[in-house]
């Protein structure tokens, strides 16, 4: 059996919410639109990524699926940033079309709204999975089969959900205290499910490329695509390598100059050079290997920082308490059937939000500033209650008691 | 060391910051002598305080206030007092071997500039504020300007307490930024006294427990102090959350202005005058207040925020502060936004979690200060220029 490389590459951008003061509430019910002039705006950073990254990525990967017959990939795009490129940048979706259209690339099935809504309303989260799916039916004219939550949050309960909903596949964070002895390398099965399968991402090659590859502290920089591939090529005990990032890796968080186009055109040819060597994607992995072990994850995991828990999410109280908020308000405005209230609804559960309240590491410079579009979390905390508050002044409006 | 104020008799933040400073200096070592323009009974075991007269504090403040600058050469008391400083620095100085003359804000300068010229020993001037921070952002006492400029000058190097005041130091005065270094006060948690059980404020106490929620100031009421944009401010967070008082503690030149404002503003009833305190009733103020405020025009450090966090009171402050360059976990507002401040005050009052959150990574920020830092950036500006002189 010849060994793979499951790459995996996940694209989203969130409706960031703009400045919104207390003074708009109950009068500007659009909390999206930023000031031309503001460089966080949701379109100027749709032209920003597009530029630097979606668009020399797409044009980089479909050279590549054109050249190399075995070279395969897997791809996530979320319904916001989906609809976020149909307004803003319709030549960019057309590129990940036309990615999608070589026929070497498969759709990974997530929420719409790439939301946490597993843990707070089932039937919500529901709902997301199948907008999602029909959005990308009408879309890219294919339907997932392997299924990832948002953020890889992933525990024993989603797995079933997932296997009763008739996934063949779900994706995890290959984290050790889950492992254990055992490597990530392989194909597992997720404790008490009949017939899906698990694959586990190998953070340490993921976050090579997706984490480190610039970095020139690293002892490893400068990274090239040949020692990488050795390194891969000397792991024991392996089939798979399940190679999991953002797709904004490529020229966003890991900028051109790095040299990372010409790392991703390297790898390819330098893995397929040995013959027992091959790309997959997620349901190839799935249908090809045999599973070695079952694996059992209680308590819920995800691919963020060192603790790999919701913890970035949900780790303070503020952001425990504007998630609680955000679904308290689920029936009353489901009950609506004003599709616009309902959509801003959904666009506020995005978990990009409550990151940006993360307080984690700020006394100490934050990591997770860099993605944030505000000063602090508290200014984040602000903005998305006004917001809420003015979801409230919505429902009030429409005589539902709030 | 040349001072005018320390603790506890002082009429803001300047007495405190010396003395803290002191403090730590003396726990590395540095063997100082301060000199007050009064005569204090307070003893210490760190420093020797010298006095340039018998006169008492209430008295000298009576002549002389170091935050007064309006009143200065409107009585004849003032020269009297600053000559009889400068005469008595002027000749302790050559009394015996000084490294270095350090003089704090624009009173003690000519003492330092006479001391200076009758030794030649180095002078580092620290300055807390200027002239035109006091005056609420116009140029102030032309004679005060003037004093500034020339200590600014004949001093060998400058030590501002934030970056901003060093930028405002250079604009206004034109002296050179690599003249200006910036050693950002700080707060040592241990220092300061702890609430007890019950708080003074028991009225306050009551309307809480009916569900109101409380905003403090604690300022001198001057215009530098921005309690006429609080106030503006205030009157929109009552129309938003009627349950809000604002607890203002201090005195100053505004007091009338500012409580006929609250009653054009229809606020009175929001709005609750606390006077100038200190000890308990100083501490139990942030104690019982939600979210603290200091809207600042020009707020050249501004210690009070962190002495509200060690009494678990988070803050809004404005970006015109120094303290805004090095406290992290509080909400920050620029002076003149008022729509900011209601949305930020309104944002707060009504997020528990966010509350809980700020308190509690403010709490943890604060815990890591020390004066202790401070000394030592103060202990590097003395070692450069004792060299100089040797």
């Amino acid at each position: 059996m010849k060994k793979s490389i499951v790459l995996y590459l996940h694209a989203h951008q969130p409706y960031r919410v703009k400045d919104y003061s207390v003074f708009e509430v109950g009068k500007n019910h659009d909390y999206f639109s930023w000031d031309d002039s503001d460089p966080n705006g949701n379109q100027k950073i749709i032209d920003k990524v597009s530029e630097k990254s979606y668009i020399p990525t797409n044009k980089k990967l479909i050279h590549l699926l054109k050249i190399y017959p075995d070279f395969k990939l897997s791809l996530s795009i979320t319904g916001t940033l989906i609809t976020e490129l149909e307004k803003w940048a319709p030549e960019v979706l057309q590129s990940f079309v036309d990615l999608v259209e070589t026929g070497k690339v498969e759709i990974v099935a997530e929420t719409y709204h790439h939301s946490l809504a597993f843990f707070y309303s089932l039937q919500e989260f529901e709902i997301q999975v199948r907008m999602h799916r029909e959005k990308i039916e009408s879309v890219f004219g294919q339907t997932p089969k392997v299924f990832r939550n948002t953020e890889l949050a992933y525990n024993n309960d989603l797995a079933m959900w997932a296997d009763k909903s008739g996934y063949k596949g779900i994706l995890a964070e290959g984290w050790d205290k889950v492992l254990g002895w055992r490597n990530s390398n392989h194909l597992y099965k997720p404790i008490n499910t009949q017939n899906i399968k698990l694959l586990m991402k190998n953070y340490k090659l993921s976050d090579d490329i997706a984490f480190r590859f610039g970095n020139r502290n690293w002892n490893e920089w400068p990274l090239t695509a040949d020692k990488y591939i050795n390194w891969i090529n000397d792991s024991q005990d392996s089939e798979i390598f399940n190679l999991f990032m953002d797709y904004e890796t490529f020229g966003e968080h890991q900028w051109e100059d790095t040299g990372i186009f010409d790392f991703l055109e390297n790898m390819v040819p330098i893995w397929l050079k040995d013959e027992n060597n091959t790309f997959m994607t997620v349901s190839d992995a799935i249908d090809s290997y045999k599973v070695v072990d079952t694996i059992d994850v209680p308590e819920t995991l995800t691919w963020a920082d060192t603790e790999r828990d919701l913890s970035a999410w949900l780790g303070n109280a503020m952001q425990q308490q504007a998630i609680k908020a955000i679904y308290s308000l689920s029936s009353k405005i489901l009950g609506t059937d004003d599709w616009s209230l309902i959509e801003d609804w959904r666009r506020l559960q995005t978990s990009d939000h409550f990151y940006y309240m993360c307080t984690k590491y700020f006394n100490d410079g934050d990591i997770h500033a860099y993605f944030s579009p505000y000063k602090t979390p508290y200014d984040a905390t602000i903005n998305f209650m006004n917001a809420w508050h003015d979801l409230r002044f919505r429902l009030n409006e429409k005589g539902i008691e709030i | 060391m040349l001072g005018w104020e320390l603790p506890p008799h002082n009429s803001g933040g300047l007495g405190v910051a010396c003395f803290q400073l002191c403090k730590s200096l003396a726990k590395n070592n540095v063997d100082i002598e301060f000199v007050l323009p009064y005569k204090t009974d307070q003893e210490n075991d760190f420093m020797k305080i010298h006095s340039t007269t018998p006169m008492n504090y209430t008295k000298l403040k009576h002549h002389l206030n170091v935050y007064d600058g309006a009143n200065y050469l409107s009585t004849h008391a003032v020269t009297s007092e600053q000559l009889n400083y400068e005469n008595y620095v002027a000749s302790k100085a050559q009394e015996k071997e000084y490294d270095i003359i350090h003089a704090h804000d624009w009173l003690t300068f000519r003492a330092a500039m006479k001391a200076k010229q009758a030794t030649n020993l180095p002078l580092i001037v620290h300055v807390h504020s200027i002239e035109s921070d006091r005056s609420g952002g116009e140029s102030g006492n032309p004679m005060i300007r003037d004093i500034e400029r020339l200590g600014l000058m004949m001093a060998d190097k400058v030590i501002a307490v934030s970056q901003m005041t060093k930028e405002s130091i250079a604009r206004e005065y034109d002296i050179p930024l690599e003249k200006i270094s910036v050693v950002h006060n700080s707060i040592d948690v241990d220092e300061l006294g702890e609430l007890d059980n019950d708080n003074v404020y028991e009225y306050i106490e009551l309307l809480k427990s009916n569900g109101y929620k409380v905003v403090t100031n604690v300022g001198r009421l001057t215009i530098q102090k921005n309690i006429t944009g609080l106030l503006y401010a205030a009157k929109d967070v009552v129309d938003i959350l009627p349950k809000t008082l604002f607890l203002i503690v201090g005195d100053g030149d505004q007091y009338h202005e500012l409580i006929s404002l609250s009653a054009e503003l229809g606020i009175l009833q929001n709005v609750i005058f606390a006077g100038f305190q200190r000890g308990k009733k100083w501490r139990d103020a942030f104690g019982i207040a939600d979210l603290f405020v200091m809207p600042s025009v020009s707020e050249p450090f501004g210690i009070t925020p962190l002495e509200a966090i060690n009494y678990g009171t988070p803050s809004l402050i404005s970006y015109q502060s120094g303290v805004s360059e090095i406290y992290k976990n509080c909400l920050k507002v620029d002076f003149w936004d008022k729509d900011e401040m209601v949305n930020k005050i309104v944002g707060f009052l009504r997020n528990e979690g966010l509350a809980k959150t700020m308190r509690q990574m403010a709490t943890e920020e604060i815990m890591s200060m020390t004066w202790d830092k401070s000394a030592k950036a103060t202990i590097k500006e003395y070692s450069k220029h004792k060299k100089v002189l040797a």
